[in-house]
């Protein structure tokens, strides 16, 4: 029974994600809009997840109420975009996060300063924007679940992911 | 990906979401611990309805806790002989309870299953009847019956409109699970509206109360979906490149307000209710979030960080001044969270002092702020639809649940799931017909 309905989970986020109710040509439009949801892709480099790398360290982290990326952030960044101006094809979703403290709308807004910041970085240093969608999870998806200065530092961060994974 | 109809991804959904609502062991009715006493309560006595104990719902229990969850009733004992008809009351004997009002029912099955149920309310100091009231219910309708009785004893005694037929919704997680819930306002019936492995966000009621507004993370990003409560269809109403979230509702239902960072930063939009006709309407470099508009839909109250810290802003919604703000509170760095009250004279809030987040309301003619709560970690504000009392989410021992403070911070009630975090709750509008 667990598995039919994780099998049926699978197919209600996919379904929900397209087609939940009649969608009217504004919906439409408003999905197209939006940046691809990732789809399994056997083509994903391998030179993404090589641990030797540098393209598979994904986390920028920030100081308390900042939102600069740091100097020793800037190699990993610069990376990235490197990667991205050489794969036309390639596209990155930055997922920007913020601590618990504080209300949720605008941890979201603050997440969101985050992953916008990686974003300029990476536009700067040559990615294409169309092959960026800077998004944020607030305080809703963290990583280290304490209530203390370690795990808020560890959630004050923005990942990189590429579609396909 | 195999493409598949459109018939049977909606069969799926649809079976999928069943198999959620009956696989999930969520905890259905939320507890109330109520603490505190306001400053002058009015003692009432409510007698046991005659022929209740042949019901399968109870009507005195129900209405008892409501008129004591206000924080404006103090229950007197009520034992002795059932009382049907005025006539029969004893009133020195309720005046030596100490009762100043005395409520007599009675209840009766019908032949075809529904139920008449009838009360007295009685002033016992005059001796003289202040209102009766008979309704004919459904069995199952037993509780709503309740809940329209306390309003009535409500309104007749305070003044006030009664706000015990409302709903309000909420969002639970337990482990990776998270489930919009809505509930009557005592925290029974507990429906899930919606539930997935990715957090729920804002949820927010449709000004006649038949639509929610929410952000769901589903996507990897926050989408704001509006979902139809009867139906349980639903829209992606704000779903562009970037993060969508803070759905608010104009007063007349045809427009939702959002914050999108579609242009950068996060910026307020309006955008109708089914998703056509995006508009910006804040304009400024930083953060502008939690719109919420005013009972007459002229304006918004909002949180900006252009002035260096979050702050509370009002801004028009149309014509020429439209995005020209001004600033609202300038007592310390943290004021967020804002909702206006519905007669539009105040607005609640989040204020940070220290290391403590706490539930606020600043007149907006004197511009007065006063402190609610003196816990540690408020969130979420919302008024009642009468301004009476506000519901919030809080912390108790690291665990995440909802509570009600009364307008003049005097009674505090808690409202607590046996299982999992509760958060993010929004206090439904008055029932349409009562």
């Amino acid at each position: 029974m667990k598995k039919v309905i994780s099998v049926l989970l699978i197919g209600l986020l996919s379904a929900c994600a397209s087609q939940t109710t009649q969608p009217t040509a504004e919906d439409k439009s408003a999905a197209q809009a939006a940046a691809p949801v990732a789809v399994a892709d056997p083509n994903l480099n391998p030179i993404l997840r090589d641990p030797n790398n540098i393209l598979s360290k994904r986390s920028v982290y920030y100081d308390y109420d900042s939102f600069v990326v740091k100097n020793e952030y800037r190699p990993l960044v610069q990376a990235h975009a490197q990667y991205l101006r050489d794969n036309a094809g390639a596209r990155v979703l930055l997922q920007g996060n913020a601590d618990e403290r504080g209300s949720r709308e605008y941890n979201l807004a603050l997440g969101q300063k985050r992953a916008d910041s990686v974003r300029n970085a990476m536009t700067l240093s040559g990615a294409k924007d169309s092959q960026i969608e800077a998004v944020s999870l607030g305080e809703e998806k963290p990583r280290a679940t304490g209530h203390d200065e370690a795990s808020w530092a560890e959630n004050r961060r923005t990942d990189i992911r590429y579609q396909g994974e | 990906m195999r493409t598949r109809s459109r018939q049977s991804s909606r069969h799926t959904f649809t079976l999928a979401l069943l198999l959620w609502l009956i696989s999930t062991p969520l905890q259905a009715a939320l507890d109330i611990e109520i603490f505190g006493g306001g400053a002058t309560q009015i003692p009432i006595a409510i007698a046991p309805f005659a022929g209740e104990e042949k019901l399968k719902q109870g009507i005195t229990a129900v209405v008892a806790a409501d008129l004591q969850r206000s924080g404006l009733f103090r229950l007197v004992d009520a034992s002795g002989p059932v009382l049907r008809d005025p006539r029969q009351i004893v009133y020195p004997d309720w005046k030596n309870r100490g009762a100043a009002a005395l409520v007599i029912g009675s209840t009766v099955v019908l032949p075809d299953g529904r139920v008449e149920v009838g009360f007295h309310l009685m002033d016992v100091a005059k001796q003289v009847q202040l209102t009766d009231h008979i309704m004919i219910v459904p069995a199952d309708r037993l509780r709503a019956a309740a809940h329209q009785i306390a309003d009535i004893i409500y309104e007749k005694l305070t003044g006030d409109v009664g706000v015990f037929s409302t709903r309000i919704a909420y969002v639970v997680k337990q482990g990776n699970k998270y489930a919009l819930q809505v509930a009557d306002a005592d925290g029974f019936n507990a429906q899930s509206i919606i539930e997935y492995s990715e957090p729920i966000i804002s949820p927010a009621w449709s000004p006649d109360g038949t639509q929610i507004a929410y952000v769901s993370f589903e996507n990897k990003k926050p989408v704001v979906y509006v979902q139809t409560l009867a139906t349980r269809a639903r829209k992606a109403v704000a779903n562009f490149k970037g993060s969508n979230s803070a759905p608010a509702w104009s007063p007349d239902g045809k427009k939702l307000a959002v914050v999108l960072s579609l242009q950068g930063g996060s910026q307020i939009f309006l955008v109708n209710a089914d998703g056509s006709g995006l508009q910006r309407l804040s304009q400024s470099s930083g953060i502008d979030t939690e719109p919420n508009f005013s009972p007459d839909g002229q304006s918004i109250i909002f949180t900006s960080d252009r002035g260096g810290s979050p702050q509370i802003y009002r801004m028009p919604v149309t014509g020429t001044a439209s995005g020209t703000a001004e600033r609202l509170t300038f007592e310390g760095s943290y004021n967020v969270s804002p909702h206006h009250s519905r007669d539009g004279k105040s607005f609640v809030f989040i204020h940070r002092s220290g290391t403590r987040f706490n539930v606020a309301v600043q007149d907006l003619a004197t511009r007065q702020v006063q402190l609610l709560t003196d816990s540690r970690f408020d969130e979420s504000p919302s008024p009642a639809p009468n301004d009476k009392m506000i519901l919030y989410a809080t912390e108790v021992k690291g665990r995440g649940i909802l509570a009600v403070v009364s307008s003049d911070g005097k009674t505090r009630q808690e409202l607590s799931m046996q299982m999992g975090d509760v958060r993010e709750p929004a206090w439904g509008p008055l029932p349409r017909v009562r």
